[in-house]
């Protein structure tokens, strides 16, 4: 668990992170998000200390960071940064392999490690681990950023807009990739966006920053449905929130007795992708399947009454 | 590229040639020298004076390294910024003295030899590789530097894992132009008697005899031609391996 308590930055009489408290639990992903210069970046840097708190403290696991030296602290923190930032004169596998050789592994287990983590952002090991970095598409150096982060199994990640140069198929790919990453391995993560999209995608709770100020942290369903301010109704997409909203809930959650004509759905697609098929199909109701068996129908009405907000 | 290298391999010859063997290239000298005077210096081997040369280049050059790498380093931190002027200054002027002046204001302190030259060659070095060393340190990839902070690198970490390696091209190339200064400079050592090929080149304009002028300039010369052409060698192979 991280607790962030009423931690403040001031440069020069200006405030970049204005008093945020929030509690982050265990093995869950929060996304900061927020528009240019809202102090995102800023917040996240103050977790691992590479900004000095100018007031306030963060306790990870009941332990003030400010109490544990900071290259211990880090090491124990993965950081993924804006940009990447690999080491131009290391190989893949070096770069993957910085923090387990800072905390003297064998050179064994940290060759087994970095194969292993290759293996899971999809980049064949035997390819990808002696090349250098700019021998990498932007896309393959951004994820070896992100491995390198993950390599000592750090309980916390923080991450700074990790995708930001990624194409969309690539990021959603990444983005699922992370999903399930974090999953398994039950990590914390905190990722630091401007995109609501990829923020109501992958958080399990979103903090919304505006002007150095945590204006509202709840769930993506929050957001999307009870914004606390203008600005975060703004942020969460005006006319666009009906369809978040739908992409969050998996047509499983909907499902009904019944049969349907046409090509049939997985239970695993999102509501709006559902409401997608419908609308290009022509169709008010879709068949469904779970691993290949017939599971039940979804209606356009059912879905329509899940995009509905508060009245 | 194939063509470069039997063009530096003839050069290499060459120079091995003129230094060990230099008897063998009288016919070429002949016509320069003055009638009936020695055609080829033999007051001293060349061999001997060249490696006496190269020996002072190179430890004056090492010096050099050392001491501009290591005040680059520190005035490059956030604690030493405030002294970047002053060291600048002070290279600065180690750089607008003649070299004939520094030899002559340091022969009454060191006495006549090998120490004023030595001095001067290593003044005359420090501000090629200072203010190479500053471009370096100081234009590191910003993102790479943060990652290795947060990664959890410790300051001396850092400097040695990733400082120092991504600068080490432009320091290089400081190095590269500050040697082959010196071995230009080091000929002037040899009017304060340091064992030099500048003895030569002295001999020569003293007894009007260009032949042994030729012979000192050319050795000088080759050496430089080489040597630089080493380092670039060096520097290409550094940069070749990461910035494809
Ligand atoms: N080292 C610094 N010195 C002075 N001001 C700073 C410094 N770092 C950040 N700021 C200011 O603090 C504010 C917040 O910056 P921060 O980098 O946290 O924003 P951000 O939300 O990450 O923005 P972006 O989405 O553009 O990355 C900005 O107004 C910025 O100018
Ligand atoms: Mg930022």
């Amino acid at each position: 668990m991280i607790e962030i308590d009423k931690i403040s930055k001031t440069y020069d009489g200006v405030t970049a992170v204005d008093e945020v408290s929030m509690v982050v639990d265990t093995a869950t992903i929060t996304v900061i998000v927020g528009t240019s210069g809202s102090g995102k970046t800023t917040l996240l840097r103050m977790i691992n200390r590479l900004v000095e708190p100018s007031s306030g403290e963060v306790r990870i696991n009941g332990e003030a960071t400010h109490t544990v030296a900071k290259t211990s602290l880090r090491r124990r923190i993965g950081y993924a940064i804006q940009g990447h930032g690999l080491f131009p004169h290391y190989t893949v596998a070096r770069n993957i392999g910085t923090v387990p050789t800072l905390l003297d592994w064998s050179q064994e287990k940290i060759d087994t490690r970095v194969d292993e983590l290759l293996d899971l952002f999809s980049m064949q090991p035997d390819k990808f681990r002696d090349r250098y970095p700019a021998e990498l598409s932007g896309g393959q150096q951004q994820r070896v950023g992100v491995a390198r982060a993950l390599a000592s199994r750090p309980d916390l990640l923080l991450m700074d807009e990790p995708f930001g140069a990624l194409d969309p198929i690539i990021r959603a790919h990444a983005q699922k990739d992370l999903r399930h990453i974090q999953r398994t391995l039950g990590s914390t993560i905190m990722l630091v966006t401007h995109d609501m999209e990829e923020a109501i995608q992958l958080g399990d709770r979103v903090a919304v920053m505006d002007a150095g100020r945590l204006v509202q942290y709840g769930t993506p369903a929050e957001i999307i449905q009870q914004p606390a301010t203008e600005f975060v109704a703004k942020m969460a997409g005006g006319v666009e929130r009906p369809l978040r909203l739908l992409s969050l809930y998996p047509v499983s959650d909907i499902i009904e007795e019944g049969t349907a004509e046409g090509e049939p759905l997985d239970a695993n697609t999102c509501l709006r992708d559902a409401l997608s098929i419908c609308l290009w199909s022509g169709r008010d109701v879709l068949p469904v399947v779970n691993e290949g068996v017939p599971a039940g129908r979804v209606t356009l009405a059912a879905i329509r009454a899940r995009a509905e907000g508060p009245t | 590229m194939k063509l470069a290298m039997i063009f530096r391999t003839a050069l290499v010859a060459l120079l091995l040639a003129l230094v060990i063997k230099p008897i063998w290239f009288t016919w070429a000298f002949a016509p320069l020298a003055p009638e009936k005077g020695p055609i080829i210096y033999e007051r001293a081997s060349l061999l001997s004076l060249s490696l006496s040369h190269l020996g002072l280049v190179s430890l004056a050059s090492v010096a050099a390294t050392l001491v501009a790498v290591t005040l680059a380093i520190l005035v490059t931190r956030p604690a030493g910024a405030a002294f970047l002027p002053l060291s600048r200054t002070i290279t600065n002027m180690g750089q607008t003295f003649p070299p004939v002046a520094v030899l002559a204001l340091a022969v009454p302190a060191l006495g006549f030899g090998t120490g004023p030259t030595l001095v001067a060659l290593f003044l005359y070095g420090l501000l090629p590789i200072f203010e190479n060393a500053i471009t370096g340190f100081s234009t590191l990839p910003p993102a790479t530097m943060e990652a290795a902070r947060g990664l959890g690198l410790s300051r001396w970490q850092r400097l040695i894992r990733v400082e120092i390696p991504l600068a080490l091209p432009v320091i290089l190339t400081g190095i590269r132009l500050s040697v082959v200064i010196a071995l230009g400079t080091a000929t002037i050592g040899s009017t304060v008697a340091a064992r030099t090929l500048g003895e030569v080149i002295i001999a020569g304009l003293l007894t009007h005899n260009t032949a042994y002028v030729l012979q000192g300039g050319l050795i000088v010369g080759l050496f430089a031609v080489l040597i630089y052409d080493a380092l670039v060698q060096l520097e290409a192979m550094l940069v070749n391996k990461y910035s494809a």
